[in-house]
């Protein structure tokens, strides 16, 4: 029993920062039908910048601001570097070939993913870096918190899990409440009608990016809280945040939530109940099956093509 | 192959097809969309010199050109003596047929395969398994290599089956995803159910070399020398496969396989056999791949998981864009350019002569020979040896970096780019990072303003290269495949050799 809710723990962590890369690629996809390659390298990016910000105020060991400011200030410095990111890479590598046949942008995408991955190799090396939570006000991130049965849920995982359902939610309210967010449905439907009832189509665009780019920079940072980073971390995540946004339903924001989650519960059940070396085939079995059998998702409408 | 749909109906549409895509003023533009029209296709062909040239050039038949092509390099180890050299016209023979089988998919069939390399790895695996002492099966390669084959084919057959629904993106996504489950099972499998069949991550070693007639063609000559028969069993397979293709391609099927690259729905509307198709260009494309894997294990002699990762598709990726995915002699120009720079990038020495022509050359196709080529040159050089003779007024430590190899070129690097003897941290990351969003605004400006930004911009990246790049070839070589893909399909989709492309979605 107490694996059990170790596991489901696990689960819910790593899942809500797969559903934040989800979100990612639902909201491009949404509205671009492209397939963003390079959004996880840009999570990766993220990472970065959080573990750059945090040895620029001080380290974990002696930092200049309090550990809740910390925390706040990293998460912030990856989500505005990313966004900065996201809207480079749209405006470079992507509105070029807006009106290019399909298999164009992808390829871009690939060359981007494969840019961006590299250039953090030659400048940073291909060495593993940690946060180094541990230090962090005499190790309170993982001595705080509350007991369910034997198993403790650390403050850690406490702060990733609503830190991540906060984002999501404000996402959402975003996306179904406000103007902006009306535009993004509409050009999401069908752009060239959205085009001709006057929504600024690369504004929405762009948008769009700033919004999952900065998810992701905060999914880096709160995936790097725990478990060490590298230059190229990007394309497995990068496939998994993939993979939890076509389970879920490509293009709806609950179907990404929910995709996140089942993956993360079904990569941690498979590491604790079969083996750490099948978990990732669990995953790849788990995407192919839903691919061939129900590209919908869990949560998508089925896609009328029209001609 | 039977075709579902009838002969007699598609002949007189043959045609007008064979018209269409023949060169020639008079060819009537089937089918052009804005697209395609802003890239610049819709040119009959070039005035003045380079134009007769080129009209000159298309009357050569194409097995001439072939012929002209495999001579010369069949000639690599008469040339030279080096293993080295040998050794890197094979690997660049493999990337050909490597190139040459991506092509029928991603060229012809049009199907975006992120799984290719998989294949290759399924081959050198197969090869591996059939002949070496793993199980103790030594079969001989007349019998092991067509068996390979047969076994590739048949698994790009079944990968491609649950595959033949999906379009585009979601292809794209499946077979990559098949990619990382041969990796994890090759990686993981010494331990498959309690038997151990690929090795692990320890691979699977003593692979038998190939055996022709009953000979054995040792990998290495005395003296650990790289045995160039392998580079012209190679080079000989390449010819088939590439005669083979062009066969194919004309065929039928190859315009069948056209029509479904154009357009799917309207090919199935025409009655096409869609799913059959596909399944057949899967096929082909990863018979060629399992194919070329089985030299690279019988001259290795052993084969590992991380042979086939992502780079490796990449790499083969680049070659059939640059060439110009459907075009055969393309991809054939591509795999040997691309696999050249690369063997260039991973010595100092090369790669600073390479990078500083490729620039010359660069700005020279750009702005040919005029006055702002001139401005651009001079201003370049004058504002080097300015910024150079300044920081190595203030302190000789600032220039007194560099030594490297590259002869003339290294010396005129040392005296004009700043490269001090210790590079302070910030350095690197700041003047890439600038330099990056430099070229990106050298995008957005014109004219005057465009060259005025251009000359900080070649010293910088003089600076970024010889202070940071040239001494990692690893990460180099990945970047700049990066941006050859990614410049390679805003400014030309169609590569160096592609061949006219409609799509209408």
């Amino acid at each position: 029993m107490d694996t059990f809710i170790q596991l489901t723990l696990n689960g819910l962590t790593l899942g809500s920062v797969y559903a934040l890369i989800a979100l990612g690629y639902s909201l491009v996809y949404g509205i671009l039908k492209l397939l963003n390659f390079a959004h996880g390298d840009v999570f990766m990016v993220g990472t970065f910048i959080g573990f750059g910000a945090l040895q620029l105020l001080g380290g974990t060991t002696n930092p200049v601001v309090p550990a809740w400011a910390l925390l706040a200030l990293i998460t912030l410095a990856a989500m505005a570097g990313c966004a900065v990111l996201g809207v480079v890479i749209e405006r470079f590598a992507y509105r070029p070939l807006r009106d290019a046949p399909r298999i164009a942008p992808l390829i871009s995408a690939l060359g981007v993913s494969f840019f961006i991955a590299y250039s953090m190799q030659l400048l940073f090396g291909s060495e593993l870096r940690s946060y180094d939570m541990f230090s962090l006000s005499g190790g309170a991130l993982y001595t705080d918190g509350f007991d369910i049965g034997n198993v403790r849920v650390p403050m850690i995982r406490i702060i990733t899990i609503l830190a991540a359902f906060v984002m999501m939610i404000l996402l959402w309210l975003l996306v179904t409440r406000t103007r902006v967010g009306k535009a993004m449905r509409a050009t999401s439907f069908d752009r060239e009608a959205a085009a001709m009832m006057g929504i600024d189509i690369d504004k929405v665009i762009v948008f769009a990016f700033v919004l999952g780019s900065a998810l992701a920079g905060a999914a880096g940072v709160l995936f790097a809280l725990r478990i060490p980073t590298y230059a190229t971390i990007g394309f497995l995540i990068g496939l998994k945040g993939f993979t939890a946004a076509v389970i879920g339903g490509i293009g709806s924001i609950p179907g990404a939530m929910a995709g996140g989650l089942v993956l993360g519960f079904a990569e941690s059940y498979a590491q604790g109940y079969i083996s750490t070396r099948w978990s990732d085939l669990l995953v790849f079995i788990l995407l192919i099956l839903f691919l061939v059998f129900r590209p919908q998702g869990i949560l998508g409408k089925a896609d009328i093509r029209k001609v | 192959m039977s075709g579902g749909y009838d002969d007699e109906l598609t002949r007189p549409l043959e045609g007008a097809l064979e018209a269409s895509t023949s060169e020639g003023p008079t060819s009537p533009a089937v089918g052009r969309d804005e697209w395609v029209a802003r890239h610049g296709d819709n040119r009959t062909g070039r005035g003045g010199r380079i134009g007769k040239l080129e009209e000159r050039l298309r009357v050569v038949p194409w097995w001439a050109w072939l012929a002209t092509f495999v001579a010369l390099f069949c000639l690599v180890p008469v040339v030279s003596d080096s293993g080295y050299v040998r050794r890197v016209a094979f690997d660049i023979a493999i990337y050909m047929l490597l190139a040459l089988g991506l092509n029928v998919v991603v060229g012809w069939g049009g199907l975006l395969d992120l799984g290719y390399i998989a294949f290759f790895g399924i081959g050198a695996y197969a090869y591996a398994l059939l002949s070496s002492d793993h199980y103790g099966v030594h079969l001989p390669s007349f019998v092991s290599i067509p068996l390979v084959v047969v076994i590739g084919a048949t698994v790009g057959f079944l990968v491609g089956l649950p595959s033949r629904r999906l379009t585009g993106d979601y292809l794209a996504i499946v077979t990559l995803f098949f990619l990382q489950l041969f990796l994890t099972v090759t990686t993981n499998g010494d331990d498959l159910f309690g038997h151990n069949v690929t090795g692990g991550a320890n691979g699977i070693l003593n692979a038998d070399p190939l055996s022709l007639f009953g000979h054995e063609l040792p990998p290495t000559l005395e003296g650990g020398l790289f045995n160039p028969a392998y580079m012209y069993v190679v080079l000989a397979v390449f010819v088939v496969v590439y005669v083979a293709l062009r066969f194919v391609n004309l065929s039928r099927t190859g315009r069948a396989w056209r029509s479904l690259r154009e357009d799917p729905l309207a090919a199935e509307v025409m009655g096409m056999p869609v799913n059959s198709l596909k399944l057949m260009s899967f096929a082909f494309g990863a018979a060629i791949a399992a194919l070329s894997g089985t030299f690279v294990t019988a001259l290795s002699g052993s084969v590992f998981p991380l042979s086939f990762s992502f780079g490796i598709l990449i790499i083969i990726y680049t070659m059939v864009i640059l060439g110009g995915s459907g075009s055969q002699p393309g991809v054939v120009l591509g795999a040997v350019l691309i696999g050249i720079l690369l063997e260039l990038l991973r010595d100092p020495g090369d790669s600073r002569v390479l990078f500083y022509s490729a620039i010359l050359v660069g700005v020279v196709a750009i702005y040919r020979f005029s006055v702002r080529l001139a401005v651009i040159v001079g201003g370049t050089l004058v504002f080097g040896i300015v910024v150079h003779s300044i920081a190595g007024a203030i302190d000789n430590g600032w220039v007194n970096g560099s030594g490297g190899e590259g002869g003339g070129v290294a010396d005129f690097a040392a005296n004009w780019v700043i490269v001090p003897v210790q590079l302070a941290d910030w350095v690197a990351p700041v003047s890439y990072c600038l330099l990056v969003a430099l070229a990106l605004v050298l995008t957005l400006v014109h004219g005057w303003a465009r060259i005025a930004l251009l000359i900080p911009v070649l010293y910088l990246a003089a600076f970024v290269w010889e202070n940071v790049m040239i001494s990692q070839p690893e990460p180099t070589r990945y970047i700049i495949l990066g941006v050859i893909l990614i410049g390679l399909m805003i400014f030309r989709p169609t590569g160096i050799l592609g061949e006219k492309r409609v799509e209408i979605i």
